[in-house]
């Protein structure tokens, strides 16, 4: 990824743009009984996108923003997502996944770590309340929510960050032929 | 060049590491109105009307949504409301009566007690946004301390208690809600007049605990739970009596120490539009004490 004042400001963008839609939006619209997690899908996507510095960055940025606004432990947020961001860059830099729906298993993957370490950070910190099995359903709820979400967050995030990203050859090649210039069935 | 990207990489993620955990322990060891807190609420503040600007122009989406759900669920709370319904007819007819009662009685011994909330000073605010998290459940409301709100007072709606106020800023606070996992409060079962507390049940908002109960044998299913209020006048309770909390929809277990009463709470947490601050929690217990 290229670093500059405007690839900085458009991460900016979309950490406020989607803390904000997280707060007054999508966490008030619950399905299946429970709302969708914006975060560790923002945090997964950008760490996909720009690498592990950017995405450890991006979700500990993001995850302090959260806790300011709501008035929560400080820190708690920023440590589980920056750990989402910078294991979805980390994959990316080390195996660089070609597959379409690496985004939807790295969203899954990136909700199920934030919600379990989320959980046991909250039991190291000493939670008083006694816990519901409704928990686990809730998590899983969550996961399943975010799997669905975690596609078009990608692509929301890969069009905002796309002047800043390395050409993909896969998209390159894929743009030449379709154009028909050397293909032997346009000539006929 | 390698090596310099990898230690890049690895002084980056322990020293953001190492702020998250300064940040925990510098929250953790200050008190409520430590540095943090007061950079925390300043952040609230100055993102506030952001937030609610927000809020207000992404409602037709949200009730969108909400109307996707609401079809769906519509038919079977039809058939809910109708066996509701008849179960509510019934209880009109014996309500009536009891109220005739009620009024004579409250006649004889000169009853005189307030209006209802209006003398805890009720402040409406609207809620512009909420906390996703199970552990943390939370809302964030549009009035602050200038009008009058301060920390700990107690929040209602129009079916029963929601929460009470955590932290103030001029224009705004934010509101831990019943299912909140610090929260706490002394109730009672309306009926049986047995006292407990309150205390939420961890990744299940829609259910709480009524414990602490010293005879829980005497608290049935159905029974409704209210507040306790003050029962020491050296330590006034933040809110006060008889505000309704919930319904006690279950009750696990035999014996009388592993007796569990579960309380679904009559507000309904996930669809809070509007809010009440009673602003004057103890307005009862000052008229009491004035000569």
């Amino acid at each position: 990824m290229t670093w500059n004042a405007a690839s900085v400001g458009r991460l900016l963008a979309i950490g406020l743009g989607g803390g904000i839609l997280q707060l007054t939006t999508v966490s008030q619209v619950a399905i299946f009984g429970v709302p969708a997690d914006l975060s560790p899908l923002l945090a997964a996507a950008v760490g996909l996108l720009c690498g592990s510095i950017a995405g450890a960055s991006f979700g500990f940025g993001l995850g302090l923003f959260m806790d300011t606004l709501l008035a929560q432990t400080l820190g708690l947020t920023s440590l589980v997502l920056l750990g989402a961001g910078y294991a979805a860059g980390r994959l990316r830099e080390l195996r660089d996944p070609a597959h379409s729906l690496v985004p939807v298993a790295v969203g899954a993957a990136a909700t199920a770590a934030a919600a379990i370490g989320f959980a046991v950070l909250q039991f190291l910190l000493g939670v008083d309340a006694p816990v519901s099995l409704l928990l686990i359903r809730q998590i899983l709820m969550t996961i399943v929510l975010n799997t669905l979400l975690a596609m078009p967050v990608y692509l929301a995030c890969r069009r905002v960050l796309a002047p800043f990203l390395p050409d993909d050859p896969r998209r390159r090649r894929r743009r030449a032929y379709t154009t028909g210039g050397l293909s032997p069935l346009s000539r006929a | 060049m390698y090596d310099r990207q990898v230690r890049r990489r690895r002084a980056v993620l322990l020293a953001l590491v190492a702020c998250c955990l300064v940040l925990l322990t510098a929250y953790f060891g200050e008190s409520s109105g430590g540095p943090l807190k007061s950079i925390q609420t300043g952040a609230m503040e100055v993102v506030a009307p952001v937030q609610e600007g927000a809020n207000r122009a992404l409602k037709p989406f949200r009730d969108l949504f909400g109307w996707f759900g609401d079809t769906l669920d519509a038919k079977d709370q039809r058939d809910k409301l109708e066996a509701e319904r008849d179960k509510l007819r019934a209880e009109v007819a014996a309500l009536q009566s009891a109220a005739n009662e009620n009024a004579e009685l409250r006649d004889m011994v000169d009853y005189a007690r307030g209006s209802g909330l209006d003398a805890y000073a009720p402040v409406t605010a609207r809620v512009y946004s909420r906390s996703p998290s199970t552990w943390y459940s939370t809302i964030e409301i549009n009035k602050g301390s200038s009008d009058g709100v301060e920390v700990n007072q107690p929040v209602i709606n129009g079916k029963g208690l929601v929460g009470k106020v955590k932290t103030v800023s001029d224009g705004n606070a934010v509101v831990m809600l019943l299912s909140d996992s610090e929260f706490g409060v002394s109730a009672r079962a309306a009926s049986s007049g047995q006292p407990g507390a309150i205390l939420p049940v961890a990744g299940s908002p829609g259910d709480l605990l009524f414990d602490l109960v010293p005879e829980a044998k005497k608290v049935r299913t159905g029974d409704s739970i209210i507040t306790a209020g003050t029962t020491s006048k050296d330590l006034p309770s933040p809110f006060p009596e008889g505000l309704l909390i919930g319904e006690v929809t279950r009750i696990d277990g035999e014996g009388e120490l592993d007796r569990t009463i579960h309380v679904a709470p009559f507000a309904d947490l996930r669809a809070l539009d509007f809010v009440q601050v009673l602003t004057k929690p103890t307005a009862d217990l000052l008229a009491s004490a004035t000569p």
